[in-house]
């Protein structure tokens, strides 16, 4: 990938339509290799930038879902405790003990993290980061800054390659400075009409491009609402879809579940003139 | 750099580190997205960042963006009411060695994180641990159980006109327990305002000063329902302890105020209405926004006096 252009171009072949501010951020990220720490709105496309860059790069996607309490051995490494045991008795009737020989590489289980950092070149997906707590992020920044993890019975465990590594936060909670600084930064936005309605109908091949920009502009001025949870990609993408299995011809009031997950949302919809 | 440095005084935090990664991002894309992605780290500062980049390099950002509205953002501009926005300096009040002498202790919780301990699930790393310390033999169980940790606070602080008298002393209040927790802190007037950053400073003075700063209506109305609405809509975060300090005076519509005091009340762990006018002998809830919003709150306690803020801080503590 020699510029933002072209990993554009690579991202759309596998179906993730970005607009120039993500291509430059995607690509500032590859080329410096540093972590790509993406926040927005819920349904912006921040997690699936995430896969399609594995898939335009050809790479494999490593996924680390974050949530309170998430701890070295459920994100880093853990040892295989029952065969180590198993292992120690056979030692035993043999009568010899050899600890150095518990700590070896096949009594280790990688986690996500490791498990990047093995099979890099790779995309490392840290998702939803705000949902887990200090303890872990300090513990993130390590590996990340490093892009190696000792391990006090086993040694260092380097990548030879960094990983591309992708962190998403949906700002439910400010994510610490330190970490944000060895990150480069981009804010997702809802997407442009047009660039929605290209997305609606490079997803669901066979959408009437007339009812893929009504619900595009449907959606866009819902976004406008105010409301308590305003619909995101993922939203217009399940109404489109829903209207084509009803084989509708315009967006209608009875397919409104797809899109407003609250009531008072769906009554305020309805009160206006956006849907018939 | 030059840029860097006025991007510095706008506001934005541009460490050696950053801007040598902006150097660095500047070999491969263009000025504006290079600064944007290395220089940016939050959603606030990026009109920010636009703003100095139109203001050093000339001209539009190559980009230009809708503002991203999240924190002291206009709320209802169009109100009838005549809004007062100027920058008032606060007088002291004879209360603040008082206050600066609170010890608050954060609200607790009991945190999914797996601790070290002498009951509870068997921690079978560390029982392993001793087995084979042991050569194999069997160890007393480890164990570990989930510890305790500090609860989210927000304190929502009413800065309007018939709530002057107390604004300052409660501007004091928020520093102290910032000083002593995480807290999150915004004023609310006819607008909402974050003044957390400013309350971090250590010194009460300049921490206060900065907070009056960065309040644009100090003693306008009171729009409540609107800035609550704002408030609900920023703040995602599930089973914090808030605390609105206000007298109920509504200009708004009462029925958004309930409705908005509903929704927070839903996703919060408790909330807690302090009203100054509560500890005054004769006192009744009829103000239109008390009224509305009373069915909403967890507890109503007084915030009058340095006493009654030691009162409120025992109930966040045993939130």
């Amino acid at each position: 990938m020699e510029s933002p252009e072209e990993l554009a171009s690579g991202l759309d072949r596998v179906g993730y339509l970005p607009d120039g501010g993500i291509a430059t951020a995607a690509f500032l990220a590859v080329a410096m290799g540093r972590p790509l720490f993406l926040e927005g709105e819920p349904g912006t496309g921040k997690t699936s930038l995430a896969l399609a860059l594995a898939k335009a790069m050809d790479v494999p996607l490593i996924r680390l879902q974050c949530h309170e309490g998430i701890d070295a051995t459920q994100a880093l490494y853990d040892w295989d405790y029952p065969r180590q045991l198993m292992h120690l008795r056979v030692l035993e009737t043999r009568g010899e003990v050899d600890e150095a020989s518990l700590y070896t590489r096949r009594f280790l289980l990688a986690r996500p993290l490791l498990q990047a950092l093995e099979n890099a070149p790779c995309v490392l997906l840290v998702d939803e980061i705000d949902r887990a707590d200090d303890e872990f992020e300090a513990f993130l920044l390590e590996v990340l800054s490093e892009n190696a993890v000792s391990i006090p019975e086993f040694g260092e465990i380097r990548a030879s390659t960094p990983p591309l590594t992708v962190l998403t936060s949906n700002r439910t909670r400010e994510v610490h400075d330190a970490l944000k600084r060895r990150c480069l930064y981009h804010w997702l936005e809802h997407p442009s009409i047009d660039r929605e309605v290209a997305i609606l109908r490079r997803t669901l091949p066979g959408l009437d491009e007339r009812l893929a920009r009504q619900v595009a502009e449907a959606v866009q001025r819902m976004r406008g609402l105010d409301l308590l949870k305003p619909p995101g990609v993922a939203e217009s993408l399940d109404w489109a879809r829903a209207l084509q299995a009803l084989g509708r011809t315009e967006p209608d009031v009875t397919t409104l579940g797809a899109v407003l997950k609250y009531r008072e949302d769906a009554e305020r919809v309805i009160g206006s003139t956006i849907v018939g | 750099m030059g840029f860097t440095r006025v991007l510095r005084g706008a506001g934005l935090q541009c460490g050696p580190d950053r801007v040598q990664a902006y150097l660095q991002a500047t070999a491969h894309v263009d000025l504006y997205w290079a600064g944007r992605l290395t220089l940016c780290a939050d959603p606030d500062d990026l009109p920010r960042y636009d703003a100095v980049y139109r203001a050093y390099f000339g001209g539009a950002p190559p980009r230009p963006r809708a503002t991203v509205e999240l924190d002291s953002v206009t709320v209802g501009v169009a109100a009838s009411d005549v809004e007062v926005l100027r920058h008032k300096d606060i007088s002291e009040f004879n209360a603040a060695p008082l206050i600066a002498r609170l010890k608050p202790l954060p609200p607790r919780r009991r945190s999914r994180r797996l601790k070290k301990a002498r009951r509870g699930p068997i921690d079978l790393a560390r029982t392993v641990r001793a087995m084979i310390e042991i050569g194999g033999e069997i160890a007393l169980p480890r164990h570990r159980r989930r510890g305790v940790k500090a609860r989210r606070l927000v304190l929502l602080i009413d800065v309007s006109g018939s709530m002057a008298a107390y604004s300052d002393a409660l501007l004091r209040f928020a520093h102290v327990v910032a000083r002593a927790m995480p807290v999150e802190v915004r004023t609310i007037g006819t607008r909402l305002t974050r003044v957390t950053r400013q309350l971090k400073e250590r010194d009460p003075e300049r921490a206060v000063k900065a907070a009056g700063r960065a309040i644009p209506d100090y003693e306008g109305g009171t729009r409540l329902g609107e800035a609550l609405r704002r408030f609900n809509q920023q703040w995602r975060q599930r089973g914090a302890v808030v605390v609105l300090f206000s007298d109920g005076w509504e200009r708004g519509d009462p029925a958004l105020l309930a409705t908005e005091m509903a929704r927070l009340r839903r996703v919060s762990h408790k909330v807690i209405w302090a009203n100054p006018h509560a500890g005054k002998p004769g006192y009744r809830p009829v103000q239109s926004g008390v009224v509305a919003a009373l069915p909403h709150v967890d507890t109503m306690v007084a915030g009058h006096s340095v006493q009654a803020l030691e009162e409120l801080l025992e109930e966040v503590r045993h939130a």
